[in-house]
């Protein structure tokens, strides 16, 4: 009988052979924790890690924000802010906020937690791979702190790094600090291309059986698309750094308009990776979103194909708006209208998703837990960074625009939904299954409100500071007369006291986590009936994930199905 | 039936037949590599058009820079010669492995790419030795600089698909040497090799 030896295929594990990590009973700590090739302690790993690099971040805004606010008092914590430090805050804020910040939490970590869970395998297809891309991240944080210490400083010529601020010592006044920025990034790059590496082979080549390409949860597909992003993106970038590198260390002249080099090349550069990156932290964030608000609407998905094939052309068209960073760098305005139009162009699909959104929760039994609040409040302020981005893509407003706080207050309606609110999002509902415990909710509460009225107080006042032409690059508006009337300094305080509160609220989520993790009750399998492959296992899931393997059987939404015995029905129930 | 008791056996297998396999597109080893290999055609196109932008931006009569040499046109087209066959060569030995042809009919064609993927590297080396001594360094000028940016870059592309293919050699003499580590290796020196044309073009010619 040809089924009694299983065919070849069908055995292997789907990672290739790891075997340290495969005989799980003899571990020391070290082994099990900090070389460990187990997809969910390298996203625990990538997690914490990132968490961590968030409140450096957060510790950074707080100090140039109560400077904003206060300018040069003594900032407790801080001390007094100088001019070359408050450049460096402000530079490391943006970077790590969205390299290692958004990036390792939203991709790396919730990637190496769900892809492998949510397409039914045992680990990722390159475990060490995926080990070794969580040392080089560590090295890339290192690297960057360590900026911190060297002679001259970190780097302060702003996270978009433009020459020549950025490769002449004689500028920018931190000869180390600026190299070792571009090492770090680059080695957080390599870090990414790795990682993006394995969880696209993964979704591709891993999925459990009878899960087909339109059977895959949104959040793998958006964490896929968005690795291919990246990866697509980042090239030119990468060449840019290289460039920019050596234009710090060996005299070159890439960059130098008076030696026949080109400094908006960098720009180009820059920004040809840096739009698509913002697609590549949107999309997870989106995903994670999608995942929870058809869980908690019981209801499918609306238009599950739509939304991919969205994906897809977003993903395209991103790469053809890059330009309208630079509407006001001497560009032709030809070639800016071209931009401008592009742009328009790209915020239709972004529209169209939310309004799948609403479209799956409209008619929903919706269940308002803590995870569903977040994914709501995704949508609801997320919409008002992408109505404010038309404005600046429009070229004629951006040259009023341009380099304002409105600007800062888009990208943070923007970033602070993907980075902080989808996030928390994902943290809420999948943190029962990676650790067995369910959080409280009430304090799940405390800490979404306080973290929402915050986040709009810092920021709904800068959309009015920047209408009023504040300019975003100002250490100290004492020198600038037309910019410190009484009524522009009020809404600074009030922004920097929304920033207080926000900071202040994610004591509540410290507190839930301890909380949890002293009196959680058990979470149980699948605590939010739910329908893909991640609630089949147990919770916390064991090594290997699944015993034994799922089969998939339908789509990953099915709720609230007519005729069936419970209103949802999991993707690995066999057919009745 | 009783004896399944893989780790990675279905929930379900219905008597008699096949267990549902997990499909792949291609292999792992190859996906990853091809997915690699796409980042690093993106890195070389920012190079080309960073190097197509300030070329075609200098003033008239700055490009080449008055006073620099020029780049060897004719050794390097032979070597750009050499640099194909080696490739081709690469492919024979693939194409004898992939039917399961005699050791020697894979050795022999791998070993040769190895050896005409080497004397292309170091011919470079010895150009470049040169071209420093006379004055063109990335120093001097952009032309230098990207110059040296580009086909050092791609030299070390060519320096790391030297040491894959001379890995598979051994692991091929061992007699361990899986078809996707080869198809990876494999794709990874057609890049080198097909991307070298289109540099010579841009920067040489
Ligand atoms: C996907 C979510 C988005 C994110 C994460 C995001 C992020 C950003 C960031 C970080 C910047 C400022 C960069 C800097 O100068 O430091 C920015 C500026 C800009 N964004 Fe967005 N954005 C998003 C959506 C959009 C949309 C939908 C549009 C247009 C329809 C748009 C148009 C623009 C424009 C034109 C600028 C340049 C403004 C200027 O510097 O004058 N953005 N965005
Ligand atoms: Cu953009």
């Amino acid at each position: 009988m040809t089924t009694t030896t299983a065919p070849h295929h069908a055995d292997a594990p789907t990672a290739e052979h790891v075997h340290d990590a495969h005989d799980a009973h003899e571990q020391s700590f070290f082994t099990k924790y900090l070389w460990s090739t187990d997809h969910k302690v390298i996203g625990f790993q990538y997690m914490i890690t990132g968490l961590l690099m968030a409140i450096i971040g957060g510790y950074m805004a707080y100090g140039f924000r109560m400077q904003l606010a206060w300018p040069g008092e003594w900032i407790p914590g801080v001390g007094f802010l100088s001019s070359g430090r408050y450049n460096a805050f402000i530079t490391t804020h943006g970077t790590v906020m969205i390299f290692w910040f958004a990036m390792p939490v939203l991709i790396a970590a919730f990637g190496n937690w769900l892809i492998p869970l949510m397409t039914g395998c045992d680990d990722m297809a390159f475990p060490r791979i995926n080990r070794l891309s969580y040392q080089v991240f560590l090295i890339s944080a290192v690297v960057l702190i360590g900026s911190f210490f060297v002679d001259g400083g970190a780097f302060g010529g702003a996270w978009t790094a433009y020459p020549p601020l950025s490769s002449k010592a004689t500028m920018n006044l931190t000869p180390l600090g600026s190299t070792l920025w571009v090492v770090a990034v680059a080695l957080e790059f390599v870090a990414f291309l790795l990682g993006g590496i394995n969880f696209i082979t993964t979704a591709m080549n891993a999925r459990a059986p009878g899960m087909s390409m339109m059977n895959i949860p949104i959040v793998v597909w958006m964490i896929v698309v968005a690795s291919i992003l990246f990866m697509v993106s980042v090239g030119p970038l990468v060449a840019g750094a290289a460039m920019l590198v050596f234009d710090q260390q060996l005299g070159t002249h890439f960059f130098d308009p008076g030696q026949g080099g080109d400094p908006i090349l960098w720009q180009h550069l820059f920004w040809f990776f840096g739009h698509p990156e913002v697609y590549v932290v949107l999309l997870p964030a989106m995903g994670i979103c999608a995942e929870i608000i058809t869980c908690n609407a019981r209801k499918k998905f609306f238009g599950y194909k739509t939304l991919i094939y969205t994906v897809f052309a977003t993903g395209i068209i991103s790469f053809f708006v890059w330009a309208h960073h630079q509407f006001v760098a001497g560009i032709d305005p030809r070639m800016a209208n071209v931009f401008t139009i592009t742009t328009l162009i790209i915020s239709i699909p972004i529209a169209e998703m939310l309004f799948l959104f609403i479209a799956t929760l409209a008619g929903g039994q919706i269940r308002l837990n803590v995870p569903m609040l977040w994914a709501l409040s995704f949508v609801a302020e997320f919409l008002l960074g992408g109505v404010t981005g038309i404005f600046l893509g429009a070229s004629g407003s951006d040259i009023y625009f341009h380099d304002t706080y409105f600007v800062i207050a888009h990208f943070h309606y923007t970033f602070v939904p993907i980075a902080v609110i989808a996030c928390f999002a994902g943290f809420t509902h999948w943190i029962p299954k990676m650790t067995g415990r369910m959080m409280n909710e009430t304090i799940g509460k405390l800490h979404f409100w306080f973290t929402i009225i915050g986040f709009n107080l810092v920021f709904l006042p800068l959309f009015i500071t920047g209408a009023w032409g504040d300019h975003r690059r100002i250490y100290n508006y004492d020198h600038f007369p037309d910019l410190t009337n009484a009524a522009m300094q009020d809404l600074r305080i009030a922004s920097t006291v929304g920033l207080l509160i926000m900071i202040a609220a994610q004591g509540f989520f410290v507190w839930n986590l301890l909380w949890t993790w002293l009196k959680g009750p058990p979470a149980g399998d699948n605590p939010w009936q739910a329908t893909t492959l991640e609630w089949a296992t147990t919770s916390p899931p064991g090594h290997g994930n699944f015993h034994p393997m799922p089969t998939v059987y339908r789509g990953p939404y099915e709720y609230s199905v007519p005729g069936a015995a419970a209103d949802f029905t999991p993707q690995h129930l066999p057919p009745a | 039936m009783t004896a399944i008791s893989a780790p990675m056996m279905p929930l379900e297998v219905k008597g008699g037949a096949e267990p549902p396999a997990r499909r792949q597109l291609v292999s792992s080893a190859t996906l990853g590599m091809l997915i690699f290999i796409a980042v690093e055609l993106m890195f070389f196109a920012g190079l080309i058009s960073a190097f197509t932008i300030v070329k075609s931006t200098a003033p008239p009569g700055a490009w080449p820079p008055p006073g620099q040499p020029r780049l060897p046109l004719e050794l390097t087209g032979i070597t750009t010669l050499v640099l194909l066959c080696s490739g081709a060569l690469a492919w024979l030995s693939w194409r004898a492995f992939s039917r399961r042809a005699a050791t020697a009919r894979v050795t022999r064609p791998l070993v040769a790419a190895l050896v005409l993927g080497a004397s292309f590297v170091v011919v470079q080396g010895v150009e470049w030795l040169r071209l420093v001594g006379e004055g063109l360094t990335m120093r001097a000028s952009t032309y230098g600089s990207f110059f040296y940016m580009i086909v050092g870059a791609h030299a070390l592309h060519a320096l790391a698909g030297l040491a894959a293919l001379a890995w598979c050699w051994r692991r091929h003499a061992a007699g361990r040497l899986a078809p996707s580590s080869f198809a990876a290796v494999l794709a990874l020196w057609t890049f080198v090799v097909a991307l070298w044309p289109a540099l010579y073009a841009v920067v040489y010619l």
